[in-house]
């Protein structure tokens, strides 16, 4: 028989509401998932199971299309703000304070912190006058933007893992003779590889999910995937939306689960 | 003769902070060590000791003064330009290389040839006993271990100077012992100069040719460790190596009158009031009433093993502490409460500075 | 001197650094901000965009309408209607994800060390998972022909389904459920650094459960209860997503004012005028979370 305790932690109810939370919080993408299997056209109503609006998806041009540019979008948009938040990471980290070092930071986050339709409306005014004046209507005005917006999520883990290693080992290199560029070749750089990469893969699903942004700087027939699926919303839903959902969430997840395993603290 | 002198700092300061916050690490130091010893830079924490190291290293740069190697200035040259290697506190060994790759790292950087570095390699994780390991990382290895791999790491280079900041604190203390002893044997079979900075005054005294007492940013005394110990030059080096017993005096001619009255032949020069510190070990007690003994009254006893502490009050109230060896069981000692008389070894009371 | 030459090359390598990412956010994040400032103060056009001819009406438009008969200024009650539910829906969504955020984080931070991981990373998947997938399969719980109504119907609880959806309270379960993460992450981050030997003390000192929790815990952890609500109140304020599929087209929030100032291309200036508007409320409740947060990390400042 257990034995029984007065346990200090419990509060009566609190384990009960956080369990219906946390049911409440998967109750509704487990149905999405659900349903993305529905053999009928029905989001509530099960009709057997069946692949076909995978396969319908996958058929349909406009997918197609819309996941390229998600793609493409999303990698480039992964690289250059990785790129630019690990130098920035390198500056502003482990050296003495200097004047202006908060700026920078705040400078870094404040797309974390400006209202994204604030930013959304003010791009497609500033991309809208520069279309105008150049004619060029590419991909360029979003990859832009995505990374601007990616930059603080490639750059607080890259930052995290920068401030988490010890100071001393780039001392102990230039005290065994190496450069400053072989310090950062051979020390500095092989130990942030894992934050370099847990910040690219952030940047990346960040951009993958971007939708206000997205929708007010594209250009006509630029659509990504989440756009896509916003402009269905206006006609009457079927389960394609739910399988496209499903694969763009089971992307998301396998990341994210790489992110958790790449930053996790070892002991 | 004069002993060629390896390492010299001339006047240097080192200022952190700005404006009112302005804190000196280090206040205008001048030292000079030997070509092959075996030096300690003894202190508490925040002393400056760690700063003088960083700024023979060359992590740090000094606010005004000089440092010289072998004669020549290097105060302005970056870390990976001076002959000189670290074996630092945490060890700061590289944890994405192996063993082997770690102890070779200053000689691959030096650009010397792939052989040579391997050939090195292998006689330095020989000198550290520790060839089975090289193909490990360094996460699998014991604190000793990393220990032995850092000094290997910091020796294979051959430096003109290794600096030791304080690596054996991370160790318990049976490993502790091992380790400075393995130390004062690298540093016989090796040659090379060793500058080690520690807390730990008994450390200081067993491995040291020489020893630097620092305070608050200033070299307080240097010396050998028998001279550190028998001569503090001033109150903090008297107190912070061993224990001792501080009677305030005024001189007079011969010696110093103690505040009781007695007189105590002691060789001085200053004049007035001074302080008088003598080793517990150097006073002896004596029967009561001996000639030219001390009054003073057995206060408490305090059992340490072989010795005992004796906690004793003079006449005028003033607390000296003596360490007599403890008596064979059944030999009477002495007694709490009674009324002895005490003496101090000839030489072994000291004026002080201050 | 070489310390001083150092520090100052050190500080000018922290800038060049930061520089390429600086002008990166300058161009497509921050500078364009300064663009909807000056664009709030010009005349609108005809057909959307601006006229360059100073002007106060996208400022005095956001709270007054002009007559179109006789030119006086009266309140404008649509936009008062608009600002008003998005304040109410802000704070009832912050209300509500405190509701269920705290007993959620209390039981994360309270479960074996082992054990703990797992459930914060339950909590962190749908947080970094897709806004408009979560609000999505919100949507096709609650609508008519939703999970819920079928459900509900099927077991005979009602006999007409619930028109939930393109409601206020459509939008209010939506936000809770794509920012309840923002609220639980914070407070666990609190209660995580929460002393429980001081229940013990509290109990030991004659405390109820209830008298504990209001008078030890409560009051301990307020820092993470300030930067939860202001966590979720933020983003509550200037959503746009969420009220526009759980809300259709009638349920608007501030975010979707401005929207349709922009794109049915009525009115740039106004549209601009609430932008800033909403910038400087959420600066506002920001500096008020890094004052929290700021206290949270250093009880004796």
């Amino acid at each position: 028989m257990a034995e029984r305790r007065f346990e200090v932690a419990r509060l009566p109810g609190f384990a009960t509401v956080a369990v219906a939370t946390f049911v409440m919080l998967y109750l509704p993408i487990a149905t999405l998932v659900t349903f993305s299997f529905n053999a009928g056209s029905s989001i509530a109503v099960w009709e057997g199971f069946s692949l076909h609006w995978y396969a319908d998806a996958w058929n349909n041009q406009a997918v197609k299309d819309a996941t390229v540019r998600s793609l493409v979008i999303a990698v480039w948009a992964a690289m250059i703000s990785t790129t630019v938040a690990t130098l920035a990471a390198l500056g502003t980290t482990r050296r003495a304070a200097f004047k202006g070092e908060t700026f920078i930071y705040v400078a870094i986050n404040q797309p974390l912190m400006v209202p994204e339709i604030v930013t959304a409306v003010a791009l497609m005014i500033l991309f809208g006058m520069v279309k105008v004046a150049t004619g060029y209507q590419g991909l360029g005005y979003l990859i832009l933007a995505h990374s601007a917006f990616c930059i603080p999520f490639a750059y607080l883990p890259i930052r995290a893992r920068l401030e988490g290693m010890d100071l001393s080992l780039e001392s102990a290199a230039a005290d065994l003779y190496a450069s400053p560029w072989q310090t950062f070749r051979f020390v500095t750089l092989p130990l942030l590889g894992p934050g370099i990469l847990a910040g690219a893969m952030l940047a990346f699903v960040i951009s993958l999910d971007d939708v206000i942004i997205t929708e007010f700087v594209k250009s006509g027939g630029q659509d990504t995937l989440p756009t896509y699926m916003l402009g269905q919303m206006r006609r009457t839903m079927t389960p394609e939306v739910n399988a496209i959902s499903t694969a763009l969430l089971a992307l998301t997840v396998v990341l994210l689960t790489a992110f958790f395993l790449l930053t996790r603290k070892k002991g | 003769m004069t002993e060629a002198v390896t390492i010299e700092a001339r006047n240097a300061v080192k200022a952190f902070g700005q404006g009112e916050h302005v804190v000196r690490a280090l206040d205008d130091v001048s030292i000079q060590i030997r070509k092959g010893e075996f030096f300690t830079l003894l202190g508490p924490s925040g002393c400056g000791k760690t700063t003088l190291l960083r700024l023979i290293a060359g992590f740090e740069m000094p606010t005004s003064g000089t440092i010289l190697l072998d004669g020549a200035d290097i105060t302005d040259l970056p870390p990976n330009k001076r002959p000189v290697n670290t074996v630092f506190q945490s060890y700061a060994l590289f944890p994405h290389l192996t063993v082997a790759e770690n102890v070779g790292f200053g000689l691959t950087m030096q650009g010397r040839p792939k052989a040579e570095v391997s050939k090195r390699v292998a006689e330095m994780l020989a000198l550290v006993k520790l060839e089975p390991m090289a193909g490990r990382k360094v996460s699998q290895l014991s604190g000793g271990q990393q220990q032995r791999v850092a000094l290997a790491r910091a020796l294979a280079p051959q430096p003109k100077v290794l600096l030791l900041d304080e690596p054996l604190s991370a160790l318990d203390l049976k490993l502790r012992k091992e380790m400075q002893v393995e130390l004062k044997r690298l540093q016989t079979e090796t040659g090379i100069t060793f500058i080690f900075v520690t807390h730990d005054q008994e450390e200081a005294l067993t491995m040291s040719d020489r020893i630097g007492v620092m305070s608050a940013g200033k070299l307080q005394q240097v010396g050998s460790p028998r001279d550190i110990y028998t001569r503090p030059v001033n109150r903090f080096v008297a107190s912070f190596i061993g224990e001792t017993n501080f009677l305030p005096a005024t001189v007079v001619p011969g010696g110093v009158r103690l505040s009781t009255g007695d007189v105590v032949e002691v060789a001085t020069t200053r004049p007035g009031a001074v302080t008088l510190t003598v080793r517990p070990e150097q006073v002896r007690i004596v029967a009561a009433g001996e000639a030219g003994a001390i009054a003073a009254r057995v206060k408490f006893l305090v059992y340490f093993g072989t010795d005992t502490h004796c906690h004793l009050d003079l006449s005028d109230g003033t607390e000296v502490v003596a360490r007599v060896q403890s008596p064979a069981s059944g030999e009477a000692g002495i007694v709490e409460g009674s009324t002895v008389g005490i003496r101090f070894a000839p030489g072994a009371a000291q004026v002080l500075e201050d | 001197m070489g310390a001083d030459r150092l520090q100052r090359q050190s500080a000018r390598n922290g800038w060049l650094l930061s520089l390429p990412a600086l002008i990166l956010l300058f161009v497509a994040a921050m500078g364009p901000l300064v663009i909807i400032v000056v664009y709030s103060f010009l005349t609108p056009g005809e057909y959307g965009n601006v006229v360059w001819e100073f002007s106060l009406d996208g400022w005095t438009g956001i709270l007054f309408t002009r007559d179109i008969f006789d030119g006086t200024l009266g309140l404008a009650d649509a936009h008062l209607t608009i600002f008003w539910r998005s304040v109410k829906l802000s704070i009832l969504t912050t209300v509500a994800t405190f509701a269920l955020g705290f007993p959620t984080a209390w039981f994360i931070a309270t479960r074996p060390a082992q054990q703990r991981g797992l459930w914060l990373f339950l909590i962190t998947i749908p947080f970094w998972t897709n806004l408009l997938i979560r609000t999505f399969a919100i949507n096709e719980v609650i609508r008519v022909e939703g999970v819920l109504n079928t459900v509900l119907l099927w077991i005979g609880v009602i006999d007409t389904p619930l028109a939930i959806i393109y409601t206020d309270t459509a939008v209010l379960i939506g936000m809770a459920y794509v920012y309840l993460p923002l609220m639980v992450l914070p407070l666990f981050a609190a209660i995580d650094r929460f002393d429980m030997r001081l229940l013990e003390a509290g109990y030991d000192l004659y405390a109820s459960r209830w008298q504990v929790l209001r008078r030890v815990i409560l009051p301990i952890v307020k820092p993470g209860i300030i930067a939860g609500s202001i966590l979720v109140f933020v983003p509550s304020l200037g959503a746009y997503v969420t009220p526009r599929v759980l809300g259709g087209g009638k349920n608007m929030m501030i975010g979707n004012f401005i929207e349709l100032q922009f794109l049915a291309g009525r009115n740039w200036p106004l549209g601009a005028a609430l932008s800033v508007t909403l910038l400087v409320i959420v600066t506002a409740a920001l500096l008020v979370y890094v004052k929290a947060a700021n206290r949270g990390s250093n009880p004796h400042g």
